[in-house]
């Protein structure tokens, strides 16, 4: 068979092209090389629904940047994704910060973000009282929140899959070549992956840091993209509270500084760093980097206590030589669409690059046509812990699974985790278990769990335990089974 | 609504023994409430030998200890849920509880006991930089991988950290086939018992590595690798001694720390030393009626400790129980149900009251921390238990026990290690003039470190 559209890539920006696809009368694929989606960029980063101001007038990231930001509101309630509108603030620490801001703020207004405003140093201890008092000035964005990245990208790849759309993980494209089509009469795609040949009429590069690679696949190198890396800490819930909107600072040429922020499970995040780095998967914290955004946050909020810290994690930026996405049809080849070099507002704007790359698909020549039985909500989600003492006590009686906790530190059920397996593209590893339901991102870290989430991995897969991986192949938990040495 | 006299929060070696004192004492309606399948705690999966020397005068396995007591606990008919996890308790000690039978379950106790036991510190608390690869386990989730399910977790393996579960999971992983390349210590001395250091290192020939961390995590789907230093004085890793291990397992055994978060939702004020309920020598906390043992209130490195001090929660719990029965009152009935959003801040006001009715014990020079934080002003028939440990390595030292500026207590010790917790006892006649006292300071009085 030959699938209308092929996607490469089921980070956050494939995710949400698929889901969009998926509105039309097409046959979808979506390919992975991962053994779950949302395993590149779109795992580990700031987490943050920017409001637009920053994004240079005029370019692609502004304008999809204000638009995603628009769209959150619908599209997370619709995928059943954490999202708050919790505001973002930019410090300013002296009168050359201070003019940078005065910038941003004439920048965001053309860029049409709905309410900024300048605010002095009382107004921003006033909304922020643990901010450094240094602080003389900030600009205060209502719009800009905080979302769950892998939750987002999981729930469009949820939603698209409800709705038709094959997902295929561990299924690397490794080639794409031409061919004459048997089936159209007209000329297809035929890419090579891990899982045999796949054929498509069109194909949608979303590939992330690999996205020159996989377009060098097609055409001729026009553009190049180059990993920078950005180290963050994350401290417990206990922390969470010390403040509650997004800390900016003032962004200087080496880019957007560390930030300091809730995250949509309270936790409280800081950091990135920013090094350009060789590898595309180099994804080891240092212990440079770390001190780094120690010390950097601490000019921010400066008692921060980094002795609550639970974990550490690495985001790699995808950061294009050209300075914007890009997002266009190749020129040489028919049929071939780049969405590439999408760093960051790339999160933001993931909803409204799906429209955006969808509509070009459309003037490259793919009919759409609307189906009639387009689900645009995802199938919810049971978290027990948030649910009121009768609704626990309802969904025990109906599910007595809901009544075993597998995680205590975030209070997980056994009952959450089989779903999350038995799901559309449901998990298949520890981390996929853990991304889904957070059991294992508590403050024990798996301490408590993994041998039972591991446990109930290998029964729902019907696999033997040894064979229950952390992150796919080669990850396997365990070496070797014993007979039981009690 | 369940209404009981006395609930223990977790069935470990501290929650069984201070059900059975209670009910010794005459408490009838008592219950457990444990979130694994079976009673016995952290025990269960101790397969080594090494327990109730102290407690029993006999070498017990770790299942075999727990036994002794979850017999009791069946022969008394003390009723126990397992795989029921509690979620919530207030300061009015109500408990909310799940269960796949009961579902959820709200239990109203005239007394709480908490005795919820420790977890393990983990990686990002101790800030590993490197990838995230398979292989790097806490050595307690190692142990129960491998005495409980019955699984290999790895064949090359470093173990960060001398704690007593590493040592322990040192010997066990070898005598499993495995190769154990070394124990790194950041310290310059081990934070375990020092029979573990011989029984379970020195005999099967494993390095232990003194003042060395690992710097760094090597590896993309398991572990490969990892690099290992020396640290300097000030803890520091000295690059020019980084060394790469190839491995494929990391076990963390850097310590334990008391799982208070339920204690916290009832805001039952901690100590910030032992990370655990500050307690009055009766283990009771400072929240009126709920009482702490075990592990949750310090980590202990021998069960038998464990066990002295239930005995006495459970005691001292039975006796608030009667107190209250005999003055008719019902404690805490007449209060509003406080939320958890009630709760807070307000350990503050509730360790003034511990303050005002007991002489506050300190950790003075040479000594990490002291439990109980707080001793009685009344009599004391039985004499005052301290618990302590100290915060380096001495040899020929004095350990004394001040009451305001007036030595009441001296012993002299050949060597005490951080490793080892100490007890001593103040007795009865030694306690007479307490009521003047103030505080009651324990220090080291050394001259060689
Ligand atoms: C440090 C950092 C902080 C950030 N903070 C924010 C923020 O706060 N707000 C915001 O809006 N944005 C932020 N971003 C940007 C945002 O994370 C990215 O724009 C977004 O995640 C990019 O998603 P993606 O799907 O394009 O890429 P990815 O998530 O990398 O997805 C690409 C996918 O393609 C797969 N793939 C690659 N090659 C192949 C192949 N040959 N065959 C099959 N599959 C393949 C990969 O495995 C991967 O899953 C941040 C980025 C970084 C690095
Ligand atoms: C790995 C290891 C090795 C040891 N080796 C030795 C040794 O060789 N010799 C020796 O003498 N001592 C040893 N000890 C020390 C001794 O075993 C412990 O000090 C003792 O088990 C502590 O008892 P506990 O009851 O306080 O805690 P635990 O045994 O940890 O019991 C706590 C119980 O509470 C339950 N619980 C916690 N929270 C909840 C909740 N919310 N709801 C319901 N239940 C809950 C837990 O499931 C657990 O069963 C070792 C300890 C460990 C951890």
């Amino acid at each position: 068979m030959v699938y209308d559209a092929a996607v490469i890539g089921a980070g956050v920006t494939g995710a949400f092209i698929a889901r969009e696809l998926s509105r039309y009368q097409l046959n979808v694929c979506l390919l992975e090389k991962e053994e779950d989606v949302a395993m590149g960029t779109t795992k580990a980063n700031s987490a943050i629904v920017h409001a637009g101001y920053d994004a240079k007038h005029g370019t692609l990231k502004s304008l999809l940047n204000v638009r995603g930001n628009a769209l959150m509101e619908q599209v997370t309630r619709e995928l059943g994704v954490p999202f708050k509108r919790i505001g973002s603030l930019v410090l300013a620490f002296n009168e050359e910060d201070r003019s940078v801001l005065e910038q941003l703020y004439q920048n965001g207004i053309q860029n049409k973000v709905p309410g900024l405003r300048l605010l002095n140093a009382k107004e921003t201890v006033a909304m922020e009282p643990n901010v450094s008092h240094r602080v003389v000035g900030s600009l205060y964005a209502p719009t800009a929140g905080i979302t769950c990245p892998y939750e987002l990208a999981l729930g469009a790849v949820e939603n698209a899959v409800q709705n038709g759309v094959d997902l295929k993980r561990d299924c690397r494209v490794l080639d794409i070549r031409k061919e004459k089509s048997m089936e159209k009469g007209q000329e297809n795609f035929v890419l090579t992956t891990e899982q045999g040949e796949i054929r498509a009429s069109y194909v949608v590069n979303a590939a992330g840091v690999y996205g020159e690679i996989v377009s060098e696949m097609v055409q001729e190198r026009s553009f190049t993209i180059h990993p920078r890396k950005g180290e963050y800490l994350l401290l417990d819930k206990s922390q969470g509270n010390l403040v509650h909107s997004v800390i900016f600072q003032t962004p200087t040429k080496m880019g957007k500084g560390v930030l300091v922020t809730p995250t949509v499970d309270g936790n409280l995040l800081t950091g990135p760093t920013s090094l350009d780095v060789s590898e595309k998967d180099d994804v080891g914290t240092t212990a440079e980097g770390l001190e780094k955004v120690r010390k950097e946050a601490g000019k921010s909020v400066p008692e921060l206590p980094f002795r609550d810290v639970i974990t550490s994690f690495v985001g790699l930026r995808a950061t294009p030589d050209t300075g914007d996405f890009i997002i266009e049809a190749s020129g040489t080849v028919k049929g071939f669409l780049n969405v590439v070099g999408i760093e960051s507002p790339g999160l933001t704007a993931a909803p409204a690059i799906g429209e955006y790359a969808v509509d070009l698909l459309k003037k490259e020549g793919l009919p759409l046509v609307p189906r009639g039985d387009f689900q645009s909500v995802r199938k919810p989600i049971v978290r027990f812990r948030e649910q009121t003492d009768e609704e626990k006590q309802r969904l025990i009686r109906e599910n007595p699974l809901y009544g075993n906790v597998i995680c205590r530190c975030e209070t997980i059920t056994e009952g959450e985790i089989v779903d999350s397996i038995r799901r559309p593209a449901g998990a298949r590893s520890l981390d996929g278990v853990k991304r889904r339901t957070r059991a294992g991102m508590g403050r024990c870290q798996g301490g408590f769990c993994t041998p039972r989430v591991a446990a109930i991995l290998a029964r729902e897969l019907r696999i033997p335990e040894e064979k229950v991986t952390k992150k796919g192949k080669g990850s396997e938990l365990l070496v070797e089974k014993r007979g039981s040495s009690c | 609504m369940l209404n009981v006299d006395l609930a223990v929060i977790g069935g470990g070696p501290a929650g069984l023994a201070a059900a059975l004192e209670a009910r010794k004492n005459g408490i009838e309606k008592v219950l457990i409430l444990e979130r694994d399948k079976e009673l016995g705690g952290i025990l269960q999966q101790c397969i080594h030998n090494g327990f109730g020397l102290h407690y029993f005068g006999e070498e017990l396995t770790g299942p075999e200890y727990a036994e002794r007591f979850v017999e009791q606990v069946e022969e008394q008919g003390i009723p126990y849920k397992c795989d029921t996890m509690v979620l919530h308790l207030s300061r009015d000690r109500t408990i909310t509880a799940i269960n796949r039978t009961d579902g959820l379950m709200k239990i109203k106790a005239k007394a709480v006991v908490l005795a919820m036991g420790c977890r393990e510190r983990t990686r990002g608390a101790l800030n590993i930089p490197g990838s995230r690869p398979a292989g790097i386990y806490t050595a307690g989730t190692a142990q129960r991988f491998v005495n409980m399910d019955g699984y290999l977790p790895g064949r090359k393996v470093v173990i960060l950290g001398s704690g007593d579960i590493g040592l322990i999971m040192a010997r066990r992983l070898t005598l499993e086939g495995a190769e154990v390349r070394m124990v790194c210590e950041l310290l310059p001395y081990s934070g375990g018992l020092n029979r573990n250091i011989v029984q379970c290192l020195e005999d099967y020939q494993i390095p232990l590595k003194l003042s060395h961390t690992v710097t760094n995590i090597f590896g993309k789907e398991r572990l490969e690798g990892v690099t290992v230093a020396q640290v300097d004085s000030s803890r520091q890793p000295i690059r020019e001694t980084e060394e790469y291990v190839p491995c494929d397992t990391l076990l963390l055994s850097v310590g334990l720390i008391p799982e208070n978060e339920l204690s916290r939702e009832a805001g039952v004020p901690l100590d910030r030393l032992t990370s655990g309920p500050i307690v009055k020598e009766t283990m009771e906390t400072c929240v009126e009626g709920i009482f702490a043992c075990g592990n949750v209130v310090h980590v202990h490195d021998l069960v038998d400790f464990v066990t002295r001090e239930s005995i006495t929660a459970g005691r001292c719990a039975a006796e608030y129980i009667r107190k209250q029965k005999d003055a008719g009152s019902v404690p805490g009935e007449d209060r509003k149900t406080g939320g958890s959003a009630q709760d807070q801040n307000k350990d503050v006001a509730a360790e003034a009251g511990c303050q005002s009715d007991g002489i506050q014990t300190v950790a003075s020079d040479g000594i990490k921390y002291v439990v109980p934080q707080y001793a009685g002003r009344g009599e004391h028939p039985e004499g005052l238990k301290l618990f302590f440990r100290v915060d380096g390595i001495y040899r020929n030292v004095r350990i004394a026990v001040q009451c305001d500026d007036h030595e009441i207590y001296s012993v002299r010790k050949r060597k005490v290690a951080p490793g080892e917790m100490e007890t001593l006892t103040l007795k009865p006649e030694l306690l007479g003039d307490l009521n003047t006292c103030s505080e009651l300071r324990v220090e080291l009085v050394s001259q060689d470190k």
